[in-house]
């Protein structure tokens, strides 16, 4: 009812505004339609303004949100990751500064007037020619950048053998596989779920033995990882962002990734940005009564796969060689469950 | 340049024609089953908006959740029933509104509603045509496109809900109604729906490109058409060549769900039960896809980009400038539309060397986009700038397709994709460059030609109002969005209260969802003035923004055939705008050259 009301009353405004912009352009002699000198400095400057605040609103949420962004980078190609991200953003920063600001300075620099004349300038080939070839440099440039940082974060060339680890996904939660001593994943297909086998590992296979199920990822620091990512329903996206990785699971296949963790959780934990963070977050936790936060990896499910998708995570810890050898004893081996 | 007229344009069927005043229409073939091109842009246009009103008004409700996760708002069982017990959004409705919140605008909206409405209204007028090469095609096309946005609306009401696998589709969870519950009868109307659609597409495609190329009248040169003839022409290959793929993989998708066949599954348990498909792959789902998909970026922007050149240089009172180099860039992003598709499956387990391919393919495009801003900007340059409400949407498309255009560096990027690849950094970049791009488009459309449409004028000032609250409101939307994405936020999560690190992110949110609602409601004020300016706006002059093309020598008064005697005769180009040695600031394209007058 009172929706209603609004909605009749909302109408008859605009309808008597309408007779006002109507009358209005009448008493000046004009259709309303026409656009007069006043209007067009009235929108030209009105453009400068949008112009001048657009940028300064660029600056206050740079200044303002970049904090809330991700912080420094956890694994070794993260590095490079993040030294391509900075600058394929100072260009396009920079681009965005001068391409905007010259749109809304020409439209009030340009805005018209009765006694005002247009140049007419049909082309320049030159100035056409150098607008084409400058951005191509450009390009050419960040496209070599970007393709030498792919094929190193895609082909790591590895000094010590990477330890394997399946991640195992579906509607809605995550497990880990360890290959355990042999550092070998023994044959899995979800055709082959029973019961206690969750996750369909082949139990005749002698290299699946020694595998370990988990439902938190540990790694230690500083040695290679390959995951290899299988899927039981949908697909699923196995998203990494502290470490600047992901990777689609995909039902019937096997797809992989590997990375190289180089920050243990404690010491993110140390780290002043990462304290300031946490300090917000857990200034706005307190303030609803939830429980205070201590910085966590976390790999999250990054592609639409059902209702609960987001809330899809697996906590990740990354730990010294001893703590890390200290943890993945306790975990039990295929043969010891199955 | 093109001073040789093409001896192919011919008057066609003018003689014919003369008769056209004895045509008697009822009310049948007047408002529903017409086959005037102008009636049936129309059609499309009325379609259009009532279907961006159910889209728009859909993002507004999920925004709302994205706000306020898990509270209550009485609005959403209003609309929702049961999918908001107590106010409170299901995911799985939040699923179904981001599904077809996007299928709508993209397709209904962006595709049909301003492709539809102005390749309708334009082609024949701005060629010199009498009405489209098939009327009767061209009422077909309608049709389909009406009964594919029945189904779809219908598809809203059935009790498991509507598509809600994304507006990709993505199999598994597309083909599997017990992976979710909107992949059921709901998806299957969705692929009956697009199914129309695509046929609609088709057959108002291929209409489009033979009128184009055959029914040209004297004079007017490939090298003469305006720029909005060029886009819609370039617009309509693109259709025909992609659409058909889409067709292809939404049939594969049919057998796979109705006729166990495996073309995308393979070794699938859900929900318990072990399938048995085997040797399928999503993957070529993604791939199929993504053929049309990224093409389809182009079918939404090039129409709007068209609609852009021509307000920017009629309102500029100058030439467009670099009009060669515009066509060129039109071609040449079409040409690479459909060699990059890649980039949006760089973490699907692809070849990484297909990842440089595309690249290098993807980053491509950026130099005839450059070109065109750039192009944009100089027309501007020394003009005498006429800020209608369509100028100022013109000038807002060249802001947003240069704010949005940028992102795609980083997005098309295969090592930068990695980590920011399915986050709000990319719902930013697609909305700002091609949703608000292709929008603000059809909005310069929308207020440059309803006085060719119907005939008054639309109300300049709610036009500046609109303008400004949905320009302001836009960027205050999506602009925020790519700090939340260079946070890690995936899209499509119905709560970011799961994760604590995401908590500081909930003001940011809070700010997206208030411009959000301001800039929906900004909308009703635009349905307000259309709806009163169609019935009541003052009327309008033959041509109201002192224009070249041929749309502006026709009579206000629609007559089937368009001009009452002969078709007029092309003379030069459609740019000729404060030309020296003239007395007015424009000269129609129908003036002929005066002696020892250099064409363009």
């Amino acid at each position: 009812m009172i929706t209603l009301i609004v909605l009749v009353l909302a109408v008859l405004t605009a309808l008597q505004l309408i007779r006002i912009f109507e009358l209005s352009s009448k008493a000046r002699k004009t259709a309303e339609y026409e656009v007069t000198d006043r209007d067009n400095n009235n929108q030209g400057w009105l453009m400068l303004l949008f112009g001048i605040g657009f940028i300064a609103a660029f600056f206050w949420m740079l200044f303002t949100w970049l904090p809330v962004t991700l912080p420094k980078p956890a694994s070794e190609h993260g590095v490079d990751y993040d030294n391509l991200m900075e600058i394929s953003m100072l260009v396009i920063i920079a681009m965005f500064l001068v391409v905007q600001p010259i749109l809304f300075y020409f439209a009030w620099k340009y805005r018209g007037a009765k006694d005002r004349k247009a140049t007419y300038y049909e082309h320049n080939n030159r100035l056409e020619f150098i607008w084409t070839i400058v951005p191509a440099l450009v390009l050419a440039v960040l496209i070599i950048y970007g393709m030498t940082t792919w094929s190193n974060v895609m082909n790591p060339k590895n000094e010590q053998e990477p330890l394997v680890i399946e991640v195992y996904a579906q509607q809605f939660k995550w497990t880990a596989r360890y290959a355990g001593k042999d550092n070998q994943l023994g044959y899995a297909n979800v055709r082959l779920i029973k019961d206690a086998n969750v996750i369909g590992v082949d139990t005749l296979d002698t290299q699946a033995a020694d595998d370990q199920i988990t439902t938190e990822i540990h790694l230690p620091v500083g040695r290679p990882v390959l995951f290899r990512f299988r899927s039981q329903d949908v697909i699923h996206s196995a998203y990494f962002p502290h470490f600047r990785a992901q990777m689609n699971c995909v039902p019937g296949m096997t797809t992989q990734f590997q990375f190289t963790p180089t920050v243990t959780t404690a010491e993110m934990r140390q780290d002043p940005e990462v304290q300031a963070k946490v300090a917000r977050i857990n200034k706005i936790r307190g303030e609803k009564g939830l429980e205070a936060y201590a910085y966590d990896y976390v790999l999250l499910c990054n592609k639409i796969c059902g209702s609960a998708h987001y809330n899809m995570q697996m906590n990740i810890v990354v730990e010294s060689e001893e703590e890390y050898a200290k943890w993945l004893a306790e975990q039990k081996t295929v043969a010891e469950t199955l | 340049m093109a001073d040789h007229a093409h001896d192919h344009a011919h008057d066609h069927a003018h003689d014919d024609h003369h008769d056209h005043e004895h045509h008697v229409d009822n009310f049948w073939t007047k408002y529903v089953f017409s086959i005037d091109h102008k009636m049936i842009a129309k059609q499309f246009l009325v379609t259009g908006m009532f279907m961006g009103i159910i889209g728009v008004f859909m993002s507004m409700l999920f925004r709302l959740q994205l706000a306020w996760p898990g509270e209550s708002f009485p609005i959403l069982e209003t609309f929702l029933g049961k999918w908001a017990p107590d106010g409170v959004m299901d995911p799985n409705m939040y699923l179904a509104l981001v599904t077809i919140h996007g299928t709508i605008m993209v397709f209904f909206v962006l595709t049909a509603g301003l492709s539809g409405t102005f390749s309708n209204l334009l082609i024949p007028l701005q060629i010199g045509a009498r009405d489209m090469a098939s009327g009767f095609l061209n009422m077909i096309s309608y049709w389909f496109f009406a009964a594919s946005s029945a189904v779809m609306v219908i598809s809203l009401f059935v009790e498991t809900g509507p598509a809600s696998g994304g507006w990709t589709v993505y199999p598994p969870l597309s083909a599997l109604p017990q992976a979710m519950p909107g992949s059921g009868a709901g998806m299957t109307l969705w692929l009956v729906s697009m199914t129309l659609f695509i046929a609609g597409s088709l057959i108002g495609s291929l209409n489009y490109i033979v009128t184009v190329i055959n029914l040209r009248t004297k004079g007017m040169s490939m090298t003469r058409l305006p720029l909005t003839i060029w886009a819609f022409l370039v617009t309509a290959i693109l259709g025909v060549l992609s659409f058909p793929v889409l067709l292809s993989a939404a049939l594969l998708l049919v057998f796979d769900r109705s006729m166990g066949t495996s073309f995308y599954l393979s070794d699938i348990m859900v929900a318990g039960e072990m399938l048995t498909n085997q040797g399928g792959s999503p993957i070529l789902f993604e791939h199929l896809f993504w053929f049309l998909g990224h093409p389809e970026v182009y079918i939404i922007l090039l129409p709007a980009l068209g609609i852009t050149s021509e307000v920017i240089a009629t309102n500029s009172r100058k030439p467009i400038f670099g009009y060669r180099a515009m066509i060129g860039s039109i071609l040449a992003i079409a040409f690479l539309s459909f060699i990059v598709w890649g980039h949006h499956m760089f973490v699907t387990g692809m070849n990484p060397f297909l990842g440089s391919v595309f690249t290098f393919t993807t980053l491509l495009i950026a130099i005839p986009s450059a070109v065109k801003a750039f192009n944009y900007i100089t027309t501007l340059w020394k003009g005498n700038i006429q800020f209608t409400p369509a100028m100022l949407f013109s000038i807002g498309l060249v802001s947003t397709f240069v704010a949005g255009g940028l992102t795609g560096i980083i997005l098309g990027d295969s090592a930068l994709d990695i980590n920011v690849h399915d986050t709000y950094f990319v719902v930013a970049h697609f909305h700002i460059v091609m949703g608000l791009s292709a929008i603000f488009g059809m909005f310069a459309g929308v207020y440059h030609w309803f006085p060719k449409m119907y005939g008054r004028m639309m109300n300049k000032s709610m036009g500046y109002l609109h303008f400004w609250l949905t320009f302001v409101s836009a960027y205050g939307v999506f602009f925020p969005m790519h700090f939340t994405g260079l946070a890690g936020l995936p899209r499509r999560y119905y709560s970011n209260a799961e994760f604590p690190i995401f908590d500081e992110l909930q003001d940011i949110n809070v700010i997206i969802t208030m411009f959000a609602i301001g800039g929906g409601i900004a909308q009703l004020i635009f349905i307000f003035n259309f709806f009163y300016s169609m019935w009541r706006g003052p009327k309008a002059p033959q041509n109201p923004w002192n224009s070249n093309t041929l749309e502006w020598t026709t009579p206000v008064e629609h007559l089937h055939g368009n001009w009452p005697g002969a078709i007029p005769e092309v003379h030069r180009w459609a740019y000729d705008y404060s030309k020296p040695g003239h007395d007015e600031d424009f000269v129609p394209q129908n003036t002929p050259l005066k002696d020892g007058e250099q064409a363009h």
